[in-house]
């Protein structure tokens, strides 16, 4: 269509309304609003074009074609505004396009299967609160009955987050081939951590082997919120306690390892913060809640587990996930 | 919820009182107050006082340990004082408490420890 056409239509919708005042016309002046936008028309086009179509209609008096001057002048304005929006528009799509291809690689850090070895049930529910999380897990199987597993909370959210995971990734991948224990590899990373990363930001993690052999889990924490270890035969949770210093607050930080067995019946479950930091109403969910909560839930097998107690998690928070959301469950069968 | 600053100098010696919460949101403002003032090179130390922070998340231990490192270089002496149980759970959690909160009768010389754990 041509500025001419443009011009010719809404001279005959202004001519229409003048002839006959109707919802039509209206219905008719929205569509054109619509087609102006497509178009880019700017809103001192709009007056612009409003003046030329008064003038077709017939004589227009001096006065009334002079205040077009000022209502252009004033629609300039608005048409400076119009055109950073637009530009400011383009801009936050090419990020969002750049956002949504980073966080499928980030999706492409995270494993896509879970161990499955004789005698051990394992479930995960991973979810970020934006698009891109800070909470990373990962899974590396050794052979037919032991895997390694890490569950970690990185500082902040977002892209600075996402970089952070990369890194740790690359890192574990390499320490994997090296066959070390979890306090090690946690030492490790420490020093990964704490040279690489901006001063504000840390990493909390639990690093642990499991050995399906025997059913047991040797692992060791970096100032991460415990875990549970859930004893069948007491129907009872303790927490998976640990020592040890969040990668990349000091250097040459040391790690304990600890080792549980587990019996048949028995579940870890392992957590983000995300989990057990969230508000009912205006008070802060405790820890000993969350017990109630896995109390309910025990006895299924992990996947269904996990699924539920996400499900029971968000109906509390009122669907809201503040924090990105990570459950790992070993369950031993 | 918001977070408030008080803040109060006696010479090189400076506190500061927070109140509120320290999240995702709030957290900048403490790191523009903190940050610069471990920094300079005539401020010999900083006690934050924590009595009235009611929540804090890991964006808040992120400031204190970048302000702890910043201490490091610059010799500031910085400690934070009166936890609630809740904000003292999460600094023992992540290793930072034997480090920024000096234990009962602990002399001025106590420095930013980052001795391994």
């Amino acid at each position: 269509m041509t500025d001419y056409d443009l011009e010719e239509q809404y001279a005959r919708l202004l001519r229409d309304y003048r002839e006959g005042k109707g919802e039509a016309q209206l219905y008719g002046a929205q569509q054109l609003g619509k087609q102006l936008l497509a178009r880019n028309v700017s809103p001192e086009e709009l007056a612009d074009l409003h003046g030329r179509a008064l003038e077709r209609l017939g004589p227009v008096p001096e006065f009334v074609r002079e205040s077009f001057q000022i209502l252009t002048e004033i629609m300039i304005e608005y048409g400076n505004a119009y055109r950073s929006i637009h530009s400011w528009r383009s801009r936050h799509q090419q990020l969002e396009s750049e956002i949504a291809v980073a966080s499928a690689m980030q999706q492409a850090l995270l494993p896509q299967r879970l161990p499955s070895c004789p005698g051990v049930d394992v479930g995960l529910v991973s979810v970020p609160a934006k698009q891109m999380s800070g909470d990373y897990y990962d899974f590396v199987c050794h052979d037919s009955h032991r895997f390694s597993l890490a569950i970690a909370d990185i500082t902040g959210k977002g892209i600075p987050a996402a970089m952070c995971m990369s890194m740790l990734k690359y890192a574990i991948d390499g320490l994997g081939e090296m066959e070390l224990g979890p306090a090690d590899i946690l030492r490790h990373l420490n020093n990964v951590v704490e040279r690489n990363l901006d001063p504000s930001m840390f990493v909390t993690m639990v690093y642990g082997r499991y050995d399906a052999a025997v059913h047991r889990f040797c692992y060791a924490t970096a100032g991460h919120e415990p875990g549970f270890l859930y004893r069948r035969a007491e129907d009872r949770f303790y927490d998976l306690e640990g020592r040890g210093a969040a990668l990349g607050i000091a250097p040459g930080s040391t790690y304990e390892e600890r080792e549980v067995a587990l019996e048949p019946g028995d579940c870890l479950i392992l957590l983000t913060d995300g989990v057990t930091e969230r508000k009912v109403g205006r008070a802060y969910f405790q820890r000993e809640e969350l017990v109630s909560y896995l109390q309910g839930e025990v006895g299924a097998p992990a996947q269904e587990m996990a699924n539920r107690l996400y499900r029971r998690l968000l109906l509390l928070s009122q669907f809201e996930l503040p924090d990105d959301y990570t459950m790992i469950i070993l369950r031993r069968t | 919820m918001d977070l408030t600053i008080t803040h109060t100098s006696n010479g090189g010696e400076h506190v500061l009182v927070l109140a509120g919460e320290i999240d995702a949101f709030t957290g900048p403002q403490l790191k523009e107050r903190l940050l610069p003032l471990v920094n300079q090179p005539d401020v010999r130390s900083v006690a934050v006082d924590l009595t009235a922070v009611e929540y804090m998340d890991s964006t808040g231990i992120g400031i204190f340990v970048a302000a702890m490192k910043a201490c490091r270089q610059t010799g500031c002496r910085l400690v934070v004082e009166r936890l609630s149980p809740r904000v003292e759970r999460l600094f023992r959690l992540t290793g930072l408490y034997e480090r920024i909160v000096p234990r009962k009768g602990e002399s001025d010389e106590w420095r930013n420890d980052l001795r391994p754990m």
